[in-house]
């Protein structure tokens, strides 16, 4: 290596580390940094290269040549603002294919102060955490039926709160640690500062203790995703908590009030109240906008039989402190929005799920004439993420028009509805259905559910799938590729069930909704 | 005691749901045993000992399979038990010995250890014959780091009861060609399922049955050597003994015969799953089946070890947590088979065994955006190849 950098005429600084007192020390430090046990290994402009083989490879290929360019009009390939599920594989892959990348990942701490660490929404207080809450609740209920399978125990089942939170959070914190460690090993540079752009090609960094750095990159990904949105009434920052604050609060927030329809909203609910607490509901309008509202209304009415209140119809206009606590008590005023009621509540804590907003609006966009769209902050691109300037790409949850990665059936399901010339050239199949394990457990039956939705015009094409049952995760992925494939009615019906599970009663839908016939099951078919 | 009271209600509420559902659409049903006595015509002796005779234009043998006792082996009938009791018994069955490699003793094994008995399955050569043999020996490891014993390469030769009450097994060791002996409460047959055909006097009407397996010979249109008698379902030779393709061969039979359809039953691509205590769901070929059959250098296979997000937190070890894909090499690369090893893996592969009836690629399936967080989903992100030799360990979110 050293002959090689001769040959190029480079100058380089040569650590021995067999001549040096810590030596050993260094070498476990470089391969925490780095991935590798070896020596040599290499940098080059604060970029690691590897050990002997990656470096020749590196000069093979032409890379060598262009990390050392000293003379490269900006300090970056390319500089990605945001650190979650968009901008971190965004990341990834243009370091794969030999770019020099820089990731900046902030998180603003939220009104009540919380903050997290890299890898976005999804892995600190989205799906990952949400899902795990989901779980500790379906296991509360496995409990329950496990009783019946024979299972006998004399301890009272209660759920402890903060044991849950502190696993959660201390498997989040390993996942954090892997992003880190992921970047490293593929030379990413991570810095954990607030963006923002001051000029063409240059952003400021600022980091916790409000130092700035400046930085400058040929081309940049906006990735920056979104935030909680607030009422904007009184009392709102002060006293209430969302989804920011729920997965690592330190205590149990007790009575709740959950205000929103969103998925964000319901799940929240779902889960606290699996875990035995007095959870309401405020809505507004209708639950689970965009989705099937048949459906919609059956996870509402599933979630009432179980315990979770609704409020419908109700906006809060004020929320008051009634004692301070971990959990206080706090009082709401709520209007109703047909009419002149107004009703008031204390609750323990009020956890708000009204939707996110992007975070575009203070990261400088405007210095460098990134078209956002004013109402949604959202940001419009083309069909190749482009911004309105051509050197800056957008990707994730700030893109207007494109689905946020969750709901992308909600989105596609929406546009091809608009396609479609109405409802009277579809064909809906469905079915009540009872899980096996539900059976014995002595959960109600005809409460889960399935449908298709076939276009008639197009051999019976399967364009819309829906499912109300457990496991509904993992029963949809399969079908959402057959539908990739061109899944017909046809097809699904020549399709054999694997028995016995809850995917196979969509192999043998008969009944039409508009025959009006029965749907509820009995036995094996 | 109190698990299969439930389960036992259960059943009989299933029972009774069917003589209902007969009874609604005027089906009349006898509870007898039935055998040929021509052509057209079966016979059987109802419980009062009258004997009855019924005659019809058409006739389907549906009589399915029963657990097979080892007769050879002395003790077996008189002290083992059979899948025919497991789900019946009053008690507890105890210390269990389980003889078979099947899925129904390896799903038995399982759900025995799970409620804590002590658990031994005793296997003569491969597990699973017939499934992939790399999911198979994955399906086994997990349960033995689960507390399943194993006694592999062995054949009981002799059954007997102890003056305690306790059972006493001896088999031999076929590597070592040693003899072993070992103490349980209860043994269980699990070594296949056999047609009771004998006792059905197939012979009266002429239909014809295998020699080696006794079941029963059908064409394409579930057909017997006799124009108008049929046969459905596990009683069949050469076809899948599963519930689901029994309902809707029996179906199309009739929608045949009946209905002025002509569509016949397809057996290719059926899905099924193994519910041993970590779940192994498939459709399709086998590694090796589509390497028999297209070579190895046509053969692409993407692999993934995942970990379940709800094993994260528990602390559970995901080490056979694994998927695989089984591809054409040539571009599209058409899916010929999916194995899942991993929680609900009936539920997850249920959905892309329509993909592959629908023909699906590999790159279709790539192309399919994931349900997060699920298990589901590793199939969608399935990227390293068996080839490539690089470490299919899954990290992260992606």
């Amino acid at each position: 290596v050293k002959e090689l950098f001769s040959s190029l005429g480079v100058e380089c600084n040569v650590l021995e580390l067999d001549q040096v007192d810590d030596g050993a020390k260094i070498q476990e430090v470089l391969s925490e940094i780095t991935n590798q046990k070896t020596v040599p290994n290499v940098f080059v402009n604060k970029v690691h290269v590897g050990g002997c083989d990656q470096t020749f490879q590196a000069y093979q290929s032409g890379l060598l040549q262009k990390l050392l360019q000293e003379d490269s009009a900006y300090d970056y390939d390319l500089i990605i603002v945001g650190g979650g599920s968009g901008g971190l594989s965004c990341a990834k892959e243009a370091a794969i294919l030999g770019k020099k990348v820089m990731v900046l990942d902030f998180v603003v701490p939220s009104p009540q102060g919380t903050s997290w660490g890299l890898g976005g929404t999804c892995v600190n207080v989205g799906c990952i955490p949400k899902k795990l809450m989901h779980q500790a609740a379906l296991l509360g209920q496995a409990l329950c039926d496990s009783r019946k399978f024979g299972w006998e125990y004399d301890q009272q089942v209660k759920h402890n709160w903060e044991t849950m939170t502190k696993a959660i959070q201390n498997h989040i914190s390993s996942l954090n640690w892997g992003y880190r460690l992921s970047l490293r090993e593929k030379a990413v540079a991570y810095v954990n500062s607030y963006g923002e752009f001051v000029e063409h090609h240059k952003i400021k960094a600022t980091n916790k203790k409000g130092q700035e750095t400046y930085y400058t990159a040929a081309q940049f990904v906006i990735a920056t995703g979104e935030r909680p949105r607030y009422l904007g009434i009184q009392g709102d920052k002060e006293y209430c908590i969302t989804s920011d604050d729920l997965f690592s609060l330190p205590y149990c927030p007790g009575k709740t009030l959950v205000v929103g329809a969103s998925y964000v909203a319901l799940e929240c609910a779902g889960f606290l109240a699996g875990f035995g607490l007095d959870v309401t509901v405020m809505v507004r309008s209708i639950l689970l906008r965009g989705f099937d509202q048949e459906m919609a209304e059956k996870v509402g009415s599933y979630m009432e039989q179980h315990g979770v209140k609704f409020l419908r119809k109700f906006i809060p206009v004020m929320i008051q402190q009634l004692e301070k606590g971990s959990p206080g008590k706090l009082k709401v005023l709520a209007k109703s929005t047909e009419g002149t009621e107004t009703i008031e509540g204390v609750y323990n804590t009020v956890l708000l799920a009204i939707g996110r907003d992007s975070c575009t609006r203070k990261i400088g966009l405007e210095k460098i004439g990134v078209k956002i769209n004013e109402k949604s902050g959202k940001i419009p691109v083309n069909d190749v993420e482009q911004t309105s300037v051509p050197y800056v790409c957008a990707v994730g949850d700030i893109l207007e028009g494109k689905p946020e990665l969750t709901p992308v059936a909600i989105q596609s399901g929406k546009l091809l509805a608009r396609r479609l010339f109405g409802a009277s050239l579809e064909k809906i199949y469905h079915t009540l259905f009872w899980p096996l394990e539900w059976t014995v457990a002595g959960r109600e039956n005809n409460t889960c559910y399935a449908k298709i939705i076939c276009n008639k015009l197009d051999h019976d094409r399967v364009i819309g799938f829906h499912i109300l049952g457990p496991n509904a995760g993992e029963v949809t992925q399969g079908f959402a590729a057959a539908m990739k494939c061109g899944l017909t009615k046809q097809l699904l019906d020549d399709t054999i069930g694997i028995h016995p599970t809850c995917g196979e009663v969509f192999t043998t839908l008969e009944i039409t909704k508009s025959s009006g016939l029965d749907v509820t099951q009995k036995g094996c078919g | 005691r109190k698990m299969a009271e439930a389960v036992q209600n259960h059943v009989k509420s299933l029972n009774w749901g069917h003589r209902v559902q007969l009874q609604d659409r005027k089906v009349k049903y006898f509870n007898i045993k039935a055998s040929f006595v021509d052509e057209h015509t079966v016979c059987g002796v109802a419980k009062g000992g009258k004997e009855i005779l019924l005659s019809a234009d058409h006739i389907i043998i549906a009589t399915g399979g029963r657990p097979r006792y080892p007769t050879h082996i002395e003790g077996a009938l008189e002290y083992g038990i059979t899948s025919d009791d497991i789900f019946w018994l009053k008690e507890s069955p105890g210390k269990t010995l389980v003889v078979g490699a099947s899925y129904v003793a390896l799903e038995c094994a399982g759900f025995l250890t799970g409620i804590g008995l002590d658990t031994t399955v005793m296997i003569r050569s491969i597990p699973l014959r017939g499934f992939d043999q790399q999911m198979s020996s994955m399906v086994i490891e997990h349960m033995e780091s689960h507390g399943t014993q194993f006694l592999r390469g062995c054949a009981p030769s002799r059954v007997s009861r102890l003056p305690d009450g306790h059972l006493q097994v001896t088999w031999e060791d076929r590597t070592t060609g040693k003899e072993d002996t070992g103490t349980f409460d209860t043994v269980l047959w699990a070594i296949g399922r056999v047609p009771d055909t004998r006792s059905l006097n197939l012979e009266k009407a002429g239909v014809d049955t295998s020699p080696d397996t006794q079941k029963i010979l059908v064409d394409s249109r579930e057909g017997t050597s006799v124009p108008h008698i049929y046969a459905i379902g596990d009683v069949v030779e050469g076809r899948p003994e599963l519930t689901p393709t029994a309902i809707m061969a029996g179906r199309l039979l009739v929608q045949r015969l009946f209905g002025g359809s002509s569509d016949l039953m397809d057996y290719d691509n059926v899905p099924t799953t193994v519910f041993t205590p970590l779940e192994y769901g498939c459709v399709g070929l086998s590694e090796e089946e589509a390497v028999a059959r297209h070579g190895q250098e046509h053969v692409e296979v993407y692999h993934a070890h995942y970990k379940p997000l709800e094993f994260t937190v528990a602390g559970r070890d995901a080490s056979q947590c694994y998927v695989k894909m089984v591809c054409l090499r040539e571009p599209p690369q058409l899916v010929l088979g999916l194995h899942f090893l991993g929680p609900n893996a009936g539920e997850v592969t249920q959905g892309f065994a329509l993909g592959i009836k629908c023909g699906a690629s590999y790159e279709q399936v790539m192309r399919t955006v994931g349900i997060h967080p699920t298990c589901s989903e590793e199939v969608v992100k399935l990227r390293i190849s068996k080839r490539s030799g690089l470490d299919p360990t899954v990290t992260g979110c992606g």
